[in-house]
């Protein structure tokens, strides 16, 4: 093996820093899913009729369909009949404030970098943090409320706020949308709503982090952002995982509904658990994120940074209805050992006029396989709709692989489509160069893999790129200069 | 401050260099000639501690340290410097950026604190006119679309960022025309001293002209032949390099 191989096998194989469990009484639902596990979690949570006849539909529809099978991942077949559906820490009672909060699970917060305190101090973002399924610690909340923004945990939603939620979930996915949507709407535990008002700018990063805590259990979450006319919200979910042999199921649904003029921005970094060196364990990652601009002029924008899992199966995608409105999908997924990942994103061009930009980097290195996915289809009635693409892969070492499936359906002869792609290696005269200048060998990997990712990392938040920086071990650019 | 004994370098198994030796003191300016093939670039390249090349013999001693022993950023951090003939592209990253972590990376080295945005600045703003060079430049993507004479003169705005204690210009005249060529000289006399040393690999005198050395060495079939003061430099664009190749092989 030469040197430089060598460099990339250490850099790629690096062990997962953010790995261990914190001990806390589960409250779990025995092994298994049946009617009865859907009516104990809607129990549970102290769900209205409809909700429980909401799940109970979808988990009917779920028992009819399959898995799907088209993905270019390879991975045994989740045992769904031993996985625990619900599970929750017990806390003695619900925490009013902060101060309340476990300290246990605040200390697991700190580990990751994610102080809650911090994060209100010095960054102004309100953290709604959901570990294993219950939310715990609410912030800014009454600011917020002051605008009429509403942003709480997903049972909240449905206990304070009936009517919106009733309204729009599964507006956006439906419940029978595809086999894991409709998992998840069987049975998920919680998540985050999030709701603008009409003319309303919300003045923070809304943000969310995301943690899997007791072993075996599956992270089903659900998260419902509606944006009424004329507003704007930026929004942010991350998530890393502690380190386990068995792997975890995660099948989560996002929509976001935006009206008539209003923005979404949707920031996500994703660092599950990807299994140890030789693939064991990890995350399974099989996720449905879908937002739809229904008015005119609306606009929602996705950007991701997916550095975990064992296997990714997801497409953030946009539903272009209104005219004039625009869909934007940033993406970055590093793939490292023997991790799968088959991402990309839909966008359904449907209004006259509208937009679509998609950036994807795809960065392979040790063993791993990473896909780029994604779908343009521009509708008969979509007059003068434009896209762009640009996906592009970049490979560590001679063991991984890039793979792009574009798909384009074009019904409509005055749209424009444009589709660009590369794949290109890391250099080892880029390392030699950056070593020269006194930049070890790690570091300039780093740096290199960084500056290939720049496009997608200029469009986090700032607040966000932080955690982005962590995961990708990368130093952002433009501080000076 | 560099001491090289007996080096022989090959790559592929083919043995380039054949006996190097050569002694450096601070404050000196020594040139390295010869005809293309003779093994410049090579020495470059291996007192920079590229990896390709496989030193079979020899020592090289750099302020009391084994040079060889080191990686290639740790002699970076030590003070070696390389100007190279083609720098490398490296896209999405700023040369400001580049010169940011890699200061940093040296200062940690040397047990200091990172430097803070304003200084990094003020620092930049200094070195930048040394060699003429624009802001904008420094804050594209390094290299990328870069002209030779923007390269060149890149090479040697990060020379003056680092400060090495000696630095090596590896056919820094190439490509440039004679504006370029006198603003890179420029910048290279400005940044020398009592303390730092300068080893000038190039194919032709017109750089000296401009950078004018202490010891000029001609290096032919992998060792040199011949060293002399500045007038050896102009003997050989007189009378080409044919003469020391015949004194060569009657040696």
């Amino acid at each position: 093996m030469s040197k430089d191989d060598q460099i990339l096998e250490e850099f790629a194989s690096k062990e997962y820093e953010h790995g261990w469990t914190v001990d806390f009484e589960a409250d779990s639902a025995p092994p298994g899913l049946n009617e009865d596990i859907v009516r104990f979690i809607s129990a549970k949570k102290e769900e209205p009729e409809w909700l429980l006849e909401w799940r109970l539909k979808a988990y009917r529809n779920w028992r009819k369909m399959t898995e799907p099978k088209w993905a270019n991942v390879h991975y045994p077949k989740p045992d769904f009949e031993n996985i625990i559906y619900y599970s929750a820490p017990k806390p003695k009672d619900k925490p009013k404030s902060l101060d309340e909060v476990d300290p246990e699970m605040r200390k697991t917060f700190e580990r990751l970098g994610i102080s809650l305190t911090e994060q209100k101090r010095l960054t102004g973002v309100a953290v709604d943090a959901v570990m294993d399924s219950v939310s715990v610690g609410t912030t800014f909340k009454k600011q917020l409320a002051e605008l009429g923004i509403i942003f709480c945990s997903f049972s909240e939603a449905v206990k304070e706020h009936p009517e919106l939620v009733k309204k729009y979930i599964g507006s956006v996915v439906p419940s029978n949308d595809n086999f894991y949507a409709a998992l998840n709407s069987a049975v998920f535990s919680d998540g985050s709503f999030c709701y603008i008002p009409k003319g309303v700018r919300c003045p923070v990063e809304l943000s969310t982090y995301f943690r899997i805590n007791a072993a075996n259990t599956g992270q089903f979450e659900r998260t419902l952002i509606v944006a009424e006319d004329d507003s704007y919200v930026s929004y942010l979910e991350g998530c890393t995982a502690p380190m386990r042999d068995e792997n975890q199921l995660h099948a989560a649904v996002v929509e976001i509904y935006a009206a008539k003029n209003a923005e979404v921005k949707y920031s996500t970094v994703q660092n599950w658990y990807p299994g140890d060196k030789n693939g064991k364990g990890g995350i399974y990652n099989f996720v449905t994120k879908r937002g739809i601009c229904a008015g005119d002029y609306a606009k929602i924008s996705w950007t991701q940074v997916e550095t975990g899992s064992a296997v990714t199966w997801k497409y953030p995608s946009c539903i272009l209805k209104g005219d004039y409105s625009q869909g934007e999908f940033y993406s970055v997924a590093v793939t490292n050992n023997m991790q799968q990942a088959d991402t990309g994103t839909k966008m359904i061009h449907i209004g006259k006029n509208t937009k679509s930009r998609i950036v994807s980097k795809g960065v392979s290195g040790g063993k791993s396989q990473n896909s780029y996915r994604g779908l343009v289809e521009i509708h008969k009635r979509a007059e003068n709709s434009r896209n762009f693409s640009q996906c592009d892969s970049l490979l560590m070492g001679d063991k991984c692989g890039a793979h792009t499936f574009p798909y384009i359906e074009i019904k409509n002869k005055s749209s424009q489509v444009e589709h660009e792609a590369t794949t290109s290696k890391i250099g080892e005269d880029q390392i030699f160069y950056c070593q020269q200048r006194g930049i070890d060998e790690e570091s300039a990997v780093a740096l290199i893999v960084n500056g290939y990712c720049k496009e997608v990392l200029n469009n986090l938040p700032m607040e966000f790129a932080v955690e982005a920086q962590k995961l990708l071990a990368l130093t952002l650019e433009g501080s000076v200069g | 401050m560099l001491s090289i004994k007996n080096l022989h370098a090959s790559i592929e198994g083919k043995e380039i260099l054949k006996g190097i030796n050569l002694e450096v003191k601070p404050g000196e300016v020594h040139a390295i000639m010869g005809p293309n093939g003779s093994g410049k670039s090579t020495l470059a390249s291996v007192l920079a501690g590229r990896e390709d090349y496989e030193v079979s013999s020899g020592e090289i001693s750099f302020n009391g340290k084994d040079l060889l022993e080191l990686e290639a950023d740790e002699r970076a951090k030590e003070g070696v410097f390389l100007a190279f003939q083609y720098p490398i592209e490296i896209p999405g990253v700023t040369t400001t950026n580049f010169m940011k972590t890699a200061l940093n990376k040296i200062r940690e080295h040397k047990g200091l604190e990172p430097l803070d945005a304003v200084s990094f600045l003020g620092m930049m703003k200094e070195k930048m006119k040394l060699v003429e060079i624009d802001q904008a430049l420094l804050s594209r993507s390094l290299n990328e679309g870069f002209s030779g004479g923007e390269k060149k003169r890149n090479e040697i705005f990060q020379m003056a960022m680092l400060e090495p204690t000696l630095s090596i210009l590896d056919e820094t005249d190439s490509g440039l025309d004679i504006d370029a060529l006198r603003i890179v000289a420029n910048g290279v006399n400005k940044l020398k001293n009592d303390d730092n040393a300068t080893i000038v690999v190039t194919h032709y005198q017109r750089l000296l002209d401009y950078i004018v050395p202490d010891f000029v060495h001609v290096l032919f079939n992998g060792k040199i032949v011949k060293t002399g003061g500045k007038e050896l430099a102009h003997e050989l664009e007189a009378k080409g390099y044919d003469w020391i190749k015949e004194e060569a092989s009657i040696a």
